[in-house]
């Protein structure tokens, strides 16, 4: 996508850095669009169905809470639910990209597809809006192209694999969600929240219907939020 | 199935786009920035509890929490995140071939 005409070309060495570091973390992204495929046929989807979450939802925390619930055997409502609720922290990056990236009508419209964890991550630091945009929309398509063909990937071995459990991929799900919460445990509130929020799903398993857990851990942090009156850190 | 699959894609491309496009004061406003921040922290912690240690609508510990255990030590260590998810269903797999 071509800068707009007011905006300074960037120099030929800086645009070779971004796309550079945009193509590495797009790939190292795309890769694990595999283990999506592998464990969304695992829960009983099919591989169509698979592809169609990642085409259609692409942002991976949402996709692996909707199969996730749905492997627990909640109803898939819940699963989108909890999915839409996971979804919310995109909204938080689009507020602060959006005048870094200044994009207006069906440019806007595009980006939003693309917003990312790790599109926001390659744009949010550049200097000028061309070499934010390039960064944003290098990382946005290279993990959308190489995350979509990987889950086909994926999802087809995992029709070929046959009982899921005898290759650990109910254990690969947590794995996972532990992988993506991780770099958000470093703040001390984080990892209070976090912990209470583990305690309430767990209490509620045997009380509740599969799915509704998780959606209540979520109202520990509406009420962690509006309570704490100390600030959010930066 | 389809219809969560919708639901789930709408729901999502629709919170994208609203950042996007929301006035920037909504960001200004405390409470909204802190629920923001802490509503991913909450769900993946309960993911993680729930997708380990849950079987129906009981709990239990099993070989998914040898897999976790790994993963734990893997995200220790900076593993990329291709090695901490294959690593832990490897641990659990090798934990069930074996008892």
């Amino acid at each position: 996508m071509s800068p707009p005409a007011r905006a300074r070309p960037l120099p030929r060495q800086e645009r070779r850095t971004i796309v550079g570091e945009s193509l590495a973390v797009g790939v190292a992204t795309g890769a694990y669009g595999i283990s999506f495929g592998a464990v969304g046929v695992a829960a009983g989807l099919s591989v169509l169905q698979t592809c169609a979450l990642s085409l259609l939802v692409f942002t991976g925390a949402s996709q692996f809470a909707l199969v996730g619930v749905v492997a627990a055997g909640g109803v898939p409502l819940s699963g989108a639910m909890t999915a839409v609720l996971l979804g919310t922290r995109n909204t938080l990056y689009g507020l602060r990209m959006a005048p870094l990236l200044a994009f207006r009508g069906w440019r806007r419209v595009a980006a939003a597809h693309v917003l990312l964890d790790e599109s926001t991550a390659m744009a949010i630091n550049r200097g000028s809006t061309a070499a934010a945009r390039l960064g944003f929309l290098t990382t946005g398509v290279a993990v959308f192209v190489l995350w979509n063909v990987a889950t086909l990937g994926g999802a087809l071995v995992g029709t070929t694999l046959g009982d899921p459990r005898a290759f650990g991929l109910d254990a690969a799900v947590g794995a996972a969600f532990l992988a993506l919460l991780w770099p958000r445990l470093s703040d001390r509130r984080h990892r209070l929240v976090a912990v209470v929020a583990a305690g309430v799903a767990l209490g509620l398993v045997p009380l509740t219907a599969a799915g509704v857990p998780v959606l209540a851990a979520g109202g520990v942090a509406l009420l962690a939020g509006a309570l704490d009156r100390t600030g959010a850190p930066d | 199935m389809w219809i969560a699959i919708v639901v789930a894609a709408a729901g999502c491309y629709a919170l994208k786009l609203a950042g996007l496009s929301l006035p920037q004061r909504v960001l200004a406003h405390p409470v909204v920035e802190r629920v923001a921040d802490l509503v991913p922290v909450a769900l993946l912690a309960a993911l993680v509890a729930v997708q380990v240690w849950s079987q129906g609508s009981s709990l239990t510990v099993d070989a998914r929490t040898a897999g976790l255990g790994f993963a734990v030590v893997a995200l220790l260590l900076r593993a990329p995140f291709l090695v901490v998810v294959v690593g832990a269903a490897a641990t659990a797999a090798l934990l069930r071939l074996a008892v």
